[in-house]
């Protein structure tokens, strides 16, 4: 692989931009693999790039059903923080943001990883003593966040209303260590290094059946022919119940829809992250000057990739209230992802009751922030067999013994 | 736009008039029960990619739960029932069926 530098634009600058590279190869499917992953979006690449680095496993193929990086990876509002209420989320959130700030480095691939600071608005009491105990917890786990005032918002944000009066700000919760990345970008770096190492990334394939023997996963049928693998990782994020039903096991996931939207580009006006959970919206601006907007989930089973309209009126007539200026903003895109919702909305990096079959789901509404997290943790889960320190508590199995890992309550519903 | 007609007033209720209430038919355990059995009716719940039976609650209109039968892949609604039967009703199974030939049916 050529390594992208300010030489090779000088050098690519002199022979009219003829020398670069496909980014990744695009190979036919081998008859087996030592791992198969199925999903090559962010966390699927991680995954990849992960067991290859970290654990030497290079004979790998990543198989998707349509284009690399095209389902929720490209679909979210890429918002990176870690300000979780719960030890096993802190740990692994943190350990993605921390990888967030090496990452352009590490995959010699710009991924734009802005820290720019995130602030959880508090607009109820109970917001109040909701994010005073996250801070709390987030002091003891060393994460970095802190409690301001209403004062010190308008500060960060000169164009929010902070009055009210249906929704006054009565403080955030801030983590100047959070902010925003490039999504496409963090799943095209991670293709490109797992290429390098001479993994298959193998678009337009879908997986059809999973065949396995006495408990054993020995392959995966897919529209380009039957692919054998030593293990199986799936990490299909919107799909992972269907996924499973071919392996035979069922899993504590529900499929909803999420939204978002993006406005027409305005001039610089707001440089930190601004969640607001109570109203159901989330929002960042663009390096493009786009105010992008994450909303809530539907409430039913949804498989379509596009929500209820009346979400997005939800979503917007609060925040024009927070944000008085957007009331002109029109709004360009509006789109949806299918995300998988646990019970306790934390996610699953599980052994499953097949053998050499491994899990990565369930990040439901939070996914992009802790690609690089879940991609380490899902590594040493396939290549050991038995999950580290990050993966342990995320196993699938939690929900019979009670042992959630409750963030419904802490996160709200933005997420 | 989700349009579900409750089966007691016969409205035509739109999606904001109505509340979503999960997995329809659900077989509820007690106290005394194995915790697979808790497993199963709280966490997993059915979540397949086509037909699903769901509960729904005419929210703003008459308040009384009722089923619908709908295809989570394309949002199309089979029909609606009231919430007073253990299993879909024999018509709905038919009617969907019809539309659904490749449907495993009701389990």
């Amino acid at each position: 692989m050529r390594r992208y530098s300010v030489f090779a634009i000088a050098r690519e600058a002199m022979r009219y931009h003829t020398g670069w590279e496909k980014a990744w190869a695009a190979p036919e499917p081998k008859a087996k693999y030592d791992a198969v992953i199925v999903g090559a979006g962010g966390h699927g690449l991680a995954t990849a790039y992960y067991l290859g680095k970290n654990h030497g496993i290079r004979n790998v193929a990543i198989i998707e059903k349509g284009w690399l990086g095209g389902g929720n990876t490209g679909r979210n509002t890429t918002i990176i923080r870690s300000n979780y209420l719960q030890d096993p989320s802190a740990a692994i959130y943190d350990k993605a943001l921390q990888l967030y700030e090496t990452l352009s480095q590490d995959l010699n691939y710009n991924v734009m990883f802005s820290p720019r600071g995130l602030l959880m608005l508090a607009q109820t009491h109970h917001e109040v003593r909701g994010y005073m105990r996250t801070v709390h917890a987030n002091l003891l786990q060393g994460v970095e966040t802190k409690w301001i005032t209403p004062d010190e918002v308008k500060k960060l944000v000169p164009i929010m209303n902070i009055g009210g009066p249906r929704y006054p700000v009565l403080g955030a919760l801030y983590q100047p260590r959070g902010g925003t990345g490039r999504h496409d970008a963090v799943a095209w770096g991670y293709a490109r290094a797992c290429s390098d190492m001479g993994m298959h990334i193998i678009q337009n394939c879908e997986v059809k059946g999973v065949r396995s023997e006495n408990g054993v996963v020995t392959g995966v049928d897919t529209t380009k022919g039957f692919i054998g693998c030593s293990k199986l990782g799936m990490v299909v994020a919107g799909h992972s119940g269907q996924l499973a039903e071919m392996a035979g096991f069922r899993l504590p996931i529900e499929a909803v829809a999420l939204q978002a939207l993006v406005s027409e580009p305005i001039k610089p006006c707001m440089d930190v992250v601004v969640m607001a959970n109570t109203v159901h919206g989330y929002m960042s601006q663009s390096d493009k000057g786009e105010m992008v907007i994450g909303g809530g989930t539907d409430g039913f089973n949804n498989y379509t990739q596009r929500g209820s309209w009346h979400h997005i009126e939800e979503t917007l007539r609060a925040l024009v209230e927070t944000f008085p200026m957007l009331s002109r903003l029109k709004m360009l895109r509006q789109w949806g992802g299918i995300v998988d919702m646990t019970g306790d909305r934390s996610p699953l990096i599980s052994k499953t009751p097949l053998g050499n079959c491994f899990i990565n789901c369930g990040w439901g509404t939070g996914g992009f922030k802790a690609i690089p997290g879940s991609g380490w943790a899902m590594a040493e889960l396939m290549a050991k067999g038995e999950p580290g320190p990050l993966a342990a508590e995320f196993n699938m199995w939690r929900f019979k013994e009670g042992k959630f890992i409750d963030e419904s309550v802490a996160a709200g519903v933005a997420h | 736009m989700l349009l579900l007609e409750c089966p007691y007033c016969g409205v035509k209720a739109e999606e904001t008039e109505l509340a979503p209430g999960g997995e329809a038919h659900l077989k509820r355990f007690g106290p005394g029960s194995a915790p697979e059995e808790f497993e199963a009716y709280m966490f997993a719940r059915k979540n397949p990619k086509g037909v699903h039976f769901e509960r729904w609650r005419h929210a703003y209109g008459c308040g009384k739960w009722f089923l619908a039968a709908r295809d989570t892949a394309t949002l199309e609604v089979f029909g609606t029932y009231p919430a007073q039967t253990s299993e879909p009703p024999a018509d709905l199974v038919e009617k969907i069926r019809a539309r659904r030939p490749d449907w495993k049916g009701y389990k």
